[in-house]
């Protein structure tokens, strides 16, 4: 019989903290979308979850420095974060189905195709074309242009897959105990990171003030945004944590062995990648 | 310790110095920062304190949930406009509804997984115990925040707790974005706890305690901890196009703007059918453990249980559609979706005739959870063939969105995942407190709510099939007496739960018959193995695990 005792860590106050300004969040949030005075309530809310974050990641890697974490603790948080992830997968895979069931059955529909044809009695002349350049009903705002799959979006692929294996580099190099190296490499990842989020923003600008294309412009404008915009928000609070991750190389925080920190943080950029990669495909492209 | 566990005496002395010399040494070691005073519940870490608050939390909701469907049945007693208002009638069977399913059900669900869970595998807590406290006190803000609703201009939540797009997007009250924004603080909640009870079973498990080894309530656990990792964020998905939808001008549930209102049904119920199997597959792994404990004999089938578990699971993903056959989908889907829902009945089946071969020629004794478990085979049974009733396409048309559906689900939901967890209560009340639920009052309890959760839903199925709509305040004469009926089984069944919380409180104060470490006499498994009550702090140190002695799976 094994006499090592289990590690059980100490409680902490940023739990019920963190619920705390989760509550001002959800409360601002609702109160500004319905009565547009919770501004205030929300920005407590955001900047209290960020300090609590900021707090509870900062005890954790206090702790895991003081060496108080065993294995068994160490794969408790790789499977949480592995599973953390593929709820990530599923919530995207929500949208991506929303795109494929438009794309695929509701417009085809509409426009009179298939056995629920009849609903193309509701507008006659639509007709069904993705992207969605004329919506069913004409009250619904129409985009007038589409982007181009080879300019911006195919740069920011580049950019993003590229941020993937400098990401990797940095991680061999880490292995490898060549420190200077391995936050040369994240630095490189962070900036082609921050590039993309930049030409995103450039896209937006041209999207929504030339092109017509707006989060109010139909289906098609519904689904862009939904599915670029929660990626954006990805990729934002995915470079968050490489920020904090490449401050801690510079500090010396990370061996060789052990440096589940840097891994959790990889997974997520790749995860945010791979999403990126279907949006070019099926947002972008086909 | 106490003496009624005579076999493995060597285990027994181990057992005691890990879990009552342990326990205390390590409280010096590990939880020197254990939190005391009035802070104690809102910092605790311990899965035992966590898990009691899951349960009472749930309990409240019960209540809280039950007097909104007394709302309900006192203004559908007699036809004719009663008591309410239909506008406000909505919004109870909505509420009624959603508190139910996400505050009273799932709840009380986690908490037993985090009450039983780490004593069943010999760990000594969850595994991210800091996650925990954070995965419980989002509730009790989720749901402040959606009952809030019910105060505000215009009312709370009143399209049905499914919710459907453009009820609860064109045509909803202005409280809606409160609405969303609690079933986000809900479902976080329910995210984290998954993650944190697979993490507890992939890793914690005492050495030698393989997969095939856990009991089934771990197993079912498992299973229905990835069906919420799975699930969870696609509802998360699907509010946050309603809020889109509701402020921001999008049309993805518009057919004017080129989205469609049918596909909120399909990512709703994406979520909504595997959500069913959260409610009721923790169920099947409770009478799993009372059934064979009761009937003195190890579990029939014990392989056979995990794979039709598994087998439920996966269908579960690929069956949403049957709840929407009437709303006009292509003729392949239709018959799709009829058979993998019949599919479904054949792992169920198999899980009902193993109980059954469990109790055949066993030493049965009718205990207050025996009793509760075998009310639960009978009763989900009926709810699970009027399931594949509806499950047939064609005879759908007529059923659908009738009374019928009503019996169907409350069925399957009370008198079987709530006699489920009543029977849990029952059975572990003697090891969370030490002392044994009351026999008389528990009596009472169970006879009463028997008849009167049958009273209540059996006549529902009469009036379904007679026609009547679910979801409105008042109908036509030929179904008054039915409704009467469920009106004085509804208000019978409720006020009988009251014995319940009596119980409840007596074991919390300690008042009744001293129970030893293993109360039940032919109980089997590492959390009998524990004084009565568990002290805070369990398994400080793994504990002995032989599978061809311990295992529920041994031959």
């Amino acid at each position: 019989m094994s006499t090592s005792h289990y590690y059980v860590p100490a409680s902490s106050k940023w739990p019920i903290l963190a619920v705390v300004f989760l509550g001002f969040l959800a409360l601002g949030a609702g109160w500004q979308l319905t009565e547009g005075k919770g501004l205030l309530l929300l920005l407590i809310g955001v900047l209290g979850v960020a300090w609590v974050m900021f707090g509870w990641f900062a005890d954790v890697v206090r702790e895991s420095l003081a060496g108080l974490y065993d294995a068994q603790m160490d794969r408790s948080f790789r499977q949480g974060m592995a599973w953390f992830i593929f709820s990530e997968v599923m919530f995207f895979a929500a949208f991506f189905g929303t795109l494929f069931y438009i794309r695929v059955f509701a417009l085809p529909w509409l426009d009179g195709e298939g056995a629920k044809g009849v609903t193309a009695l509701l507008w006659p002349d639509f007709t069904a074309s993705w992207p969605l350049m004329s919506t069913p009903d004409p009250s619904v705002a129409s985009i007038e242009g589409q982007v181009n799959p080879w300019t911006l979006p195919l740069i920011n692929t580049l950019l993003l897959v590229t941020s993937s294996i400098t990401l990797t580099f940095s991680h061999h190099a880490l292995k490898a105990q060549k420190a200077a190296a391995a936050s040369r490499w994240m630095l490189l990842t962070l900036i082609l990171g921050g590039v993309f989020l930049v030409i995103q923003g450039v896209e937006y600008v041209h999207a929504w003030t030339e092109l017509g294309l707006t989060l109010q412009a139909g289906i098609y404008g519904a689904t862009f945004f939904l599915l670029t915009g929660f990626h954006g928000l990805h990729v934002s609070i995915g470079l968050l944590v490489l920020v904090v991750l490449w401050l801690r190389q510079l500090r010396g925080h990370f061996t060789p062995e052990q440096h589940f920190g840097f891994e959790a943080g990889a997974w997520y950029w790749h995860f945010v990648d791979v999403v990126w990669v279907g949006l070019f495909l099926f947002v972008y492209v086909f | 310790m106490s003496s009624t566990l005579p076999p493995h005496s060597d285990k027994q002395q181990a057992l005691s110095d890990s879990a009552a010399g342990g326990a205390a040494a390590s409280a010096a070691d590990h939880h020197q920062s254990a939190p005391s005073g009035p802070l104690r519940w809102l910092l605790t870490t311990n899965h035992k304190e966590i898990g009691s608050l899951y349960l009472l939390f749930s309990l409240l909701m019960f209540f809280i949930g039950g007097v909104l469907a007394l709302v309900v049945r006192a203004e559908l007693f007699q036809p004719g406009l009663m008591f309410v208002q239909p506008e406000f009638f909505n919004q109870m069977t909505t509420m009624h509804g959603l508190i139910m399913v996400f505050g009273a059900i799932m709840p009380a669900f986690v908490g037993l997984a985090n009450w039983m869970l780490p004593l069943q595998i010999g760990a000594p807590d969850m595994a991210l115990p800091r996650l925990n406290n954070f995965s419980f006190w989002l509730l009790p803000v989720a749901f402040t925040l959606l009952l809030s609703t019910l105060f505000m201009e215009g009312g709370g939540p009143n399209f049905g707790w499914t919710f459907y797009a453009p009820l609860s997007t064109t045509y909803a009250p202005p409280s809606t974005s409160f609405f969303i924004l609690a079933m986000h603080l809900a479902g976080i909640s329910s995210i984290l706890g998954a993650i944190n009870i697979i993490a507890t079973i992939l890793n914690l498990r005492t050495p030698g305690m393989r997969l095939m080894d856990m009991p089934l309530f771990v197993w079912t656990w498992l299973i229905t901890a990835f069906l919420l990792i799975a699930v969870m964020p696609v509802l998360a998905g699907v509010v946050t196009m309603m809020l889109l939808d509701i402020n921001f001008g999008t049309s993805f549930f518009d057919a004017a703007g080129g989205g469609d209102p049918v596909l909120f049904q399909h990512l709703f119920w994406f979520f909504g059918h595997p959500e069913v199997y959260i409610m009721i597959l923790p169920a099947f792994g409770i009478i799993s453990a009372i059934v064979p404990t009761f009937a003195r004999k190890r579990l029939f089938g014990y392989a056979s249980m995990v794979y039709a578990t598994a087998s439920i699971a996966l269908l579960s993903f690929v069956v949403w559609a049957h709840h929407m056959f009437t709303v006009g989908l292509p003729l392949v889907a239709e018959l799709f979706f009829m058979y993998t829902t019949m599919l479904i009945a054949v792992p169920t089946g198999v899980k009902v005739f193993n109980w059954m071969a469990t109790l055949f020629r066993g030493s049965i004794s009718f205990e207050l959870p025996m009793l509760f478990a075998l009310a639960f085979i009978v009763q989900f049974t009926i709810g699970g063939l009027s399931g594949v009733m509806l499950a047939i396409s064609p005879a759908d048309f007529q059923y659908h969105d009738t009374y019928f559906v009503v019996a169907h689900f409350h069925y399957v939901l009370v008198p079987g995942a709530v006699f489920a967890i009543l029977a849990a209560a029952y059975y572990w009340l003697p090891k969370w407190t030490g002392v044994y639920p009351s026999e008389k009052l528990g009596q009472a309890h169970f006879w009463l709510s028997v008849i009167g959760v049958n009273l209540t839903f059996f006549p529902m199925h009469f009036s379904g099939l007679a026609g009547m709509p679910r979801r409105i305040p008042d109908y036509a004469l030929q179904f008054a007496d039915f409704n009467l009926l469920s009106s004085i089984g509804g208000f019978l069944f409720g006020t009988s739960q009251l014995l319940f919380l009596a119980v409840v409180i007596l074991c919390m104060r300690k008042k009744g018959k001293k129970a030893p470490a293993n109360p039940w006499e032919g109980a089997e498994g590492l959390e009998w193995q524990l004084p009565s009550p568990a002290p805070l702090h369990t398994f400080d140190t793994p504990p002995e695990f032989i599978p061809e002695r311990d295992s529920p799976s041994r031959s």
